[in-house]
């Protein structure tokens, strides 16, 4: 039989943001895929070196309409090591907070997305519909639904008064029970379980291999997570669990999302019932000493890292993001490879792909400025990946 | 006869306006918030709107986002693919004029760079109801117009 292939993207009812997949086929059956990305490439980072400190935390915002909290953290927090300057511990709180209210957030869009995926457009209403308390509760504190402009460098820009912590608190218990609906759904209802289970494998060594980050490394049974591995803000204070799973398949990503739910109700809980008290923004120079730093961030989807360089002056000397769905896609096409055409949408939303996050290039290599080729960036990959055990050059 | 038969069918395109959302290069927030205001609590259906997946069905083109050097072919092309009468719906601070991008190398600018634009919708993001206003205020525009005529 030949083959046959298959563009999916980069506008398809199935993405709802621009991605482009080609699939071979043998009959039904997926024997390579390959990705093309970089339709939503803007030069986020040229133009944060034009800008100064502040500008650049509503431009880094708006990296991502889904996880802004979690690069603007990241990006304060690589900012205010290089000043050297503590933020207060209240500061810190709002940070997670916010934080927890946005992974509830993500992974409530992310369960909606799912169901319309496997044709369950009943869970994709509800989950939604759930999904407006918290952002309800987001609006409360910030002001705002999406980006909530939270983080400034040193600091946050809004307090949360104890009136607000009460109702947040409450929408927190309703999603509380929300989600037990959501966890008998996900790990009881036919559809869900005909559809997720086996599909989209991804074994624990080659999870590992590839880097897998997040939500995608911990349904392969990989017990990855910043938040106790690296601990940042006040995480080491607080008690929580790193869910995983060893199904290493859909069905295992949906159980971490949905238990994951669980235990930002119970961080969220933690850290409003007892939100230390000082300032919530510490004073700042505008200019930012040289230096660099590195600040990694467990956003929903997975390690978000930041680097930032200074050189002394208003505006940084060079920011580099590296957003977790970037690491997650080598493990896409691993994952098509062998499975289904009509499992392919539901793979690719399965590592809750965010491809405005993802689209960055870098084309310069070392210090001499030489400019690389896509053939040659392409040849090297292979050569990477081949020296860790896997070939990719049938792609 | 003639004319009555014209007007059925602009009396069934002011109710049922299908819209297919295309994502120029936008940072997901309004995305999320166009389809936001499909589900249950704004539920933009019950004007008759509904999403669709392919160009050549559909009355209105939601687009969302700056328009960024690799997807402006893309973007004039499912406009070319799209049947007449055909409206352009810039959502979002970003779709109306590049907004926190402008500047940005990889920037063309508004979705009015590129196609022409029958509604500008502001935000960053849109809010749900923004949006249904907007959509509301152009089928109402639209109407008037055909009126006149």
């Amino acid at each position: 039989m030949g083959k046959i292939t298959v563009p999916l993207g980069p506008q398809h009812p199935a993405l709802k943001e621009p991605g482009s997949f080609t699939l071979a086929l043998e009959g039904e059956q997926v024997v390579g895929a390959s990705i093309k990305l970089g339709y939503n490439h803007r030069g986020i980072e040229k133009t944060c070196e034009q800008r100064t400190y502040t500008q650049d935390v509503y431009l880094i915002e708006r990296v991502c309409g889904i996880c802004s909290h979690s690069h603007t953290t990241a990006f304060c927090t690589a900012v205010e090591e290089i000043a050297g300057v503590d933020i207060g511990k209240r500061a810190k709180a709002i940070r997670v907070a916010v934080g927890e209210l946005e992974r509830i957030h993500s992974h409530l869009l992310w369960l909606g997305v799912a169901g319309h995926e496997i044709g369950f457009d009943t869970l994709f209403m509800y989950s939604w519909r759930d999904r407006e308390l918290v952002l309800d509760a987001l609006e409360l504190i910030s002001g705002n639904r999406v980006h909530y402009a939270v983080n400034t460098i040193g600091g946050v820009r809004r307090d949360i008064s104890a009136d607000t912590a009460r109702k947040v608190l409450a929408a927190v218990d309703k999603l509380e029970e929300r989600t037990k609906y959501y966890i008998k759904v996900a790990t009881e209802e036919v559809t869900v379980l005909a559809r997720a289970k086996g599909v989209g494998m991804l074994p624990e060594s080659v999870a590992r291999k590839l880097c897998a980050v997040g939500p995608l490394a911990r349904a392969s049974n990989v017990p990855k997570d910043v938040r106790r591995d690296d601990p940042y803000l006040i995480y080491d204070e607080l008690d929580f669990n790193v869910i995983t799973a060893n199904s290493c398949d859909v069905f295992g990503r949906l159980y971490v999302r949905v238990f994951e739910l669980l235990e930002s109700c119970k961080l969220i809980r933690q850290v409003l019932k007892a939100l230390p008290e000082g300032d919530i923004v510490a004073k700042m120079s505008r200019k930012i000493p040289a230096g660099e730093a590195v600040a990694r961030y467990e956003a929903p989807r997975g390690e978000d890292i930041h680097y930032v360089k200074s050189n002394g002056t208003e505006m940084p000397d060079r920011v580099k993001v590296r957003a977790p769905t970037m690491s997650n896609f080598a493990a896409v096409s691993y994952m098509l490879e062998g499975g289904f055409l009509a499992d392919a949408p539901l793979v690719i939303a399965a590592i809750d792909p965010c491809f405005s996050c993802t689209d960055r290039a870098t084309l310069l290599r070392g210090n001499s400025g030489e400019v690389v080729d896509l053939e040659e960036l392409r040849r090297m990959g292979i050569e990477h990946y081949r020296a860790k055990g896997v070939d990719f050059s049938k792609l | 006869m003639k004319k009555a038969v014209e007007k059925l069918v602009t009396w069934s395109r002011m109710k049922s306006p299908w819209i297919i959302h295309f994502n120029s290069g936008a940072c997901n927030g309004c995305d999320i918030e166009v389809l936001d205001a499909l589900t249950p609590r704004y539920d933009l259906e019950r004007f008759g709107v509904q999403l669709h997946g392919t160009p050549r069905h559909a009355d209105v083109l939601v687009a969302s986002g700056p328009v960024t050097r690799q997807q402006a072919a893309r973007l004039v092309r499912i406009y070319n693919q799209m049947a007449e009468p055909k409206f352009v719906v810039a959502v979002g601070a970003c779709a109306c004029s590049g907004g926190v991008f402008d500047g940005c190398y990889s920037v063309l600018g508004g979705i009015d760079s590129v196609i022409p634009v029958s509604a500008y919708i502001p935000g960053c993001p849109v809010r749900p109801e923004a949006l249904i206003d907007g959509v509301v205020k152009l089928l109402s525009s639209l109407e008037k117009k055909e009126a006149s005529k």
